[in-house]
């Protein structure tokens, strides 16, 4: 892949509920902190992409909504619907494509919708949502499924739990830090079996931005640009019933050809650090799995062993990942701007001695059905 | 572009899924360009989500879609959706990322009430309480238009009985009849002074466009329409923001389609859109869009539109024929409607849309209109650009 | 189909009612202006700081300068009349579920004091009795009535 670097991020405060900012508000937050990051003004960006969700925010053209704080006035600008890694991933086309500059955005305020209603119409209107099937009820599905797969006790699925929301407390951003211990997640309630609350990511309101730049106008962020070295997307079948749920499959797919880009052929001993989109506990581990920084089944020996702990040689979601704060759409873009804050050196408190390469996911659909991978950072 | 698809637009597709529309497209545009789903590299796809129902419908689409082990984004915008996406898998293949790239815009308006998701649109405070939906909206902008221009409603009914005479060549179209000025005065008013004639139709279709990279263009069957340009402005988040004689800079007639035509018209070099354009493809809305946005785009001075149309320059035959397909006013599809605007002008350039082809055409304008009076805006040509990407 | 034979077609068609309740928040200035209507029936502008653009509805961000704005001005509850146009075709209204009342007039409006313009009901529904640059003024709900929504303004109406 030729030169692209991300020169520039932001990412508002997450919360609960952020009832004073719209998500216009949120918008302008997160992208005025991305060009003070990148040390530009917005007359400096070429292009933008919005990435937003019209059943999320209620409103059919859900990007109008962010058309004047994402400061796209007179410039070309377009909209992904869908994760942030997908959005961010086609601001690196424009760039490629011979734009010097582009940023992108995406909000989400999970405050203003009802979850669950929202996710079920992700399922087939005629066969599937009167089920009441939405994200967690798949995810139940699938959670139980790669236990079962592995011999995989809830137990061990709750160690993401307990390390990520520890993790969160040294990140100023999330909104979720928690000191808990697995008899804690074990003893939150059923939400839907064998995932229980503390298993499960919280509503969030905020939003983030990156912007993107080729060789010459990253120049001016000398050694603050982190290089994206590769990034791939792939997607599974749509029937649950069609796809193996405990086999990450379009994540490995994703993951090639990320790795194609990035000549990594090891991922287990190249890459330093990871941020994935763990929406609920076990899907760390199995997005670990599918990323190959181990073997099929043995992440959740990996956890255990503590691996992924923020002192572990693979540290997994330092920063709290969704668990810790789950601004969806936003959630992979998060991932990606925490592996850049990483490979610079300025993570503040949460971090990581020595990264050089991380690797950042994000998915669309239920139960991981496609998913996104970015490579940053890394020798020359 | 190297294949394209499209489902014959009707009112009502009972008769297939959302799902297996698109795969109608698909299948058309795949055998058009001598393909086989293995072929391509990536999948574009856009609708609006509110008119189907659907969240997710990159991933809820697969089996149609053929996006089934690939990359597959979802790019959406309201009614530009269709260029955007046209856009979005030039991108994709621009960037050197991909060589073969699927574009895909499908809508099924019979499965919602389109009025009511349209108001939902617009910010739920301040527009949706008194909004009627695009009809009303579009009514403003005519009544202001006829308010400083002094053009009446039947050079604005020319435009409808163009657009729908040259329906009757399009075997795809929804509405396909001969009509006259005094027909469609006589049709009832929606919103003043917008009549049902004015309006475009509510249509279930589908479109599927494959885009390819110069070093694969010659592999397939027909030549390739080329992309010459693009460039696209999507301003403002209110309703009433468009109305604005804009005092901030400038001002402007229609700021985004202004802005947008003076960088594409600068990159690809046209400065007299009316003789170097052999036909273009516009997405007119209602009538009146297809006096006033003439004149956005340089076609000629403003306040001129109605002279320029009814003078014939637009007709079959003219200058610059403007929708040769029938365009908006005969088929909305709205996903659809954008991509359908480029698939008809890159038929064009290869000199294969039968019965509407502009004969010798050689450089063709399309458009996508949405949003907030918003504007998306294509060059294509029957030769490869000389210039570099971007 | 045991006969061998295709006898009939089904076409089933679900309708599905999708309810999706929710809760927008109005941001800062929005709510500013909507207790403004609620409480003291006056219109309030956001002024921005580099073009002077005052702004109705309010917003945080004017968008070609990319500027934040914080400055509130009044604005009049007058003005002129932009465009307009009677709406007479049915529809349901997605915010009630219920068909809005047809024909009514519907205006772009530009209140005395703001640079953008305010979009609502008229109270006029012949066409010939309006023209660009009539002034107009609000009507509101009585007090007491109003619940801080734009629908706390009846309509305007031609002075």
């Amino acid at each position: 892949m030729e030169r692209v670097a991300v020169i520039g991020v932001g990412m508002t405060q997450f919360a609960r509920e952020r009832p004073a900012e719209t998500a216009a508000d949120l918008v302008f937050e997160a992208c005025t902190r991305a060009l003070e990051d990148a040390r530009l003004s917005i007359e400096d960006v070429d292009v933008v992409i919005t990435g937003s969700n019209d059943f999320f925010d209620g409103r059919t053209i859900s990007s109008m909504a962010v058309m004047d704080a994402c400061g796209s006035y007179d410039k070309n600008v377009s909209t992904v619907e869908g994760d942030g890694t997908f959005g961010a991933a086609h601001a690196l086309m424009r760039v490629l494509a011979g734009w010097g500059t582009v940023l992108y955005c995406a909000h989400h305020k999970g405050s203003e919708s009802v979850m669950p209603l929202i996710t079920n119409a992700m399922f087939d209107p005629i066969f599937e949502r009167f089920l009441g099937i939405e994200a967690v009820t798949s995810a139940a599905l699938q959670a139980r499924a790669y236990m079962d797969r592995w011999g995989l006790d809830e137990e061990t699925l709750a160690l993401v739990s307990v390390k990520n929301h520890g993790n969160a407390f040294r990140n100023p951003v999330a909104q979720l830090p928690l000191e808990t211990t697995v008899e804690d997640v074990m003893g939150s309630p059923y939400i839907a079996d064998p995932l229980k609350r503390l298993d499960c990511a919280p509503v969030t309101d905020g939003a983030a931005a990156v912007i993107l730049a080729d060789r010459e106008h990253a120049r001016s962020a000398g050694s603050r640009a982190v290089r994206v070295r590769g990034v791939g997307y792939s997607c599974d079948a749509f029937h649950l019933g069609d796809r193996d749920l405990a086999d990450p499959s379009a994540l490995r797919d994703a993951a090639a050809r990320a790795y194609r880009g990035a000549a990594i052929d090891d991922p287990a001993r190249q890459i330093d650090l990871a941020e994935v989109s763990e929406v609920f506990g076990y899907m760390e581990l199995m997005w670990c799995e599918g990323l190959g920084l181990c073997g099929p089944g043995e992440a959740g020996e990996m956890t255990a062993s503590g691996r992924t702990a923020r002192d572990g040689d693979i540290p997994v979601n330092v920063s709290g990942g969704c668990l810790s704060a789950n601004p969806v759409l936003v959630s992979g873009l998060n991932r990606v701007i925490e592996c850049v804050l990483q490979v610079r050196g300025e993570a503040g408190e949460h971090q990581v001695e020595g990264v050089r390469t991380a690797v950042a996911q994000g998915f669309n659909g239920p139960c991981g059905q496609s998913q996104c991978v970015w490579v940053l950072g890394g020798e020359e | 572009m190297v294949g394209v698809g499209m489902t014959v637009q009707r009112s009502s597709r009972r008769d297939v899924t959302g799902v297996e529309l698109i795969n109608e497209a698909v299948r058309a545009a795949l055998s058009d360009a001598a393909m086989t789903r293995k072929d391509i590299d990536a999948v574009v796809i856009g609708n609006m989500d509110h008119f189907e129902g659907i969240n997710y419908v990159d991933t809820w689409s697969v089996d149609g879609s053929g996006a089934l082990g690939k990359p597959v984004m979802k790019m959406t915008t309201g009614g530009t959706t269709g260029t955007t996406v046209a856009m979005g898998a030039y991108y994709h293949v621009a960037s050197g990322m991909f060589d073969r790239v699927l574009a895909i815009g499908w809508e099924k308006n019979s499965e919602s009430d389109t009025t009511g998701a349209i108001i939902t649109a617009f910010d739920p405070f301040w527009d949706r309480p008194t909004f009627g939906g695009a009809v009303a909206g579009l009514a403003l902008e005519a009544t202001q238009y006829m308010a400083e221009t002094g053009a009446s409603e039947e050079d604005a009914a020319y435009v409808a009985v163009r657009d729908r005479k040259n329906a009757l060549n399009n075997p795809y179209a929804h509405l396909r009849m001969e009509l006259t000025i005094q027909a469609i005065m006589e049709t009832p008013y929606l919103a003043w002074p917008v009549k049902l004639g004015d309006m475009c139709p509510r249509t279930d279709g589908a479109c599927a466009l494959v885009f390819a990279s110069e070093d694969v263009a010659d592999d397939f069957p027909n030549p390739p329409a080329w992309v010459r340009g693009l460039a696209d402005r999507h301003l403002w988040a209110y309703t009433s923001d468009p109305y604005v004689n804009q005092k901030v800079k400038g001002g402007t007639w229609f700021p985004a389609m202004e802005m947008a035509t003076r960088e594409l018209y600068d990159r690809v070099g046209i400065t007299d859109p009316l003789e170097q354009f052999d036909v273009a493809e516009l997405y007119l809305p209602y009538s009146f869009a297809g006096l006033r946005y003439m004149e956005s785009l340089g076609f000629c001075e403003r306040g001129g539109g109605p002279e320029l149309v009814r003078s014939g320059a637009t007709d079959m035959g003219g200058k610059c024929p403007v929708n040769p397909s029938g365009g908006v006013l005969s088929s909305n599809a709205i996903g659809a409607t954008g991509l359908l605007r480029v698939a008809e002008a890159a038929l064009q350039m290869q000199g294969r849309a039968g019965d509407r082809q502009v004969q010798g055409a050689s450089l063709a304008l399309a458009t996508g209109f949405g949003g907030c009076y918003w504007s998306d805006e294509i060059v294509l040509g029957s030769e490869m650009p000389d210039v570099g990407r971007g | 189909m045991s006969d061998g034979g295709v006898k009939r077609m089904y076409l089933v068609v679900e309708s599905g009612q999708a309810e999706q309740p929710f809760r927008w928040s109005a941001g800062t200035y929005g709510s500013r202006f909507l207790t403004a209507i609620r409480d003291d029936g006056t219109f309030t502008g956001i002024k921005c700081p580099k073009c002077g653009h005052v702004y109705v509805p309010l917003r945080r961000v004017c968008g070609p300068c990319f500027t934040e704005m914080t400055e509130l001005v009044p604005v009049s509850n007058e003005g002129t009349l932009v465009t307009f146009s009677v709406v007479s075709f049915g529809f349901v209204d997605p915010s009630t579920g219920k068909h809005r009342a047809v024909p009514y007039g519907y205006a772009v409006i530009k209140l005395d004091g703001a640079d953008s313009y305010l979009i609502h009901f008229i109270d006029e529904t012949d066409p010939a009795k309006m023209k660009a640059g009539d002034r107009v003024r609000a009507v509101f709900e009585d007090e007491g009535e109003r619940t801080g929504s734009m629908l706390d303004i009846k309509h305007f109406e031609l002075v």
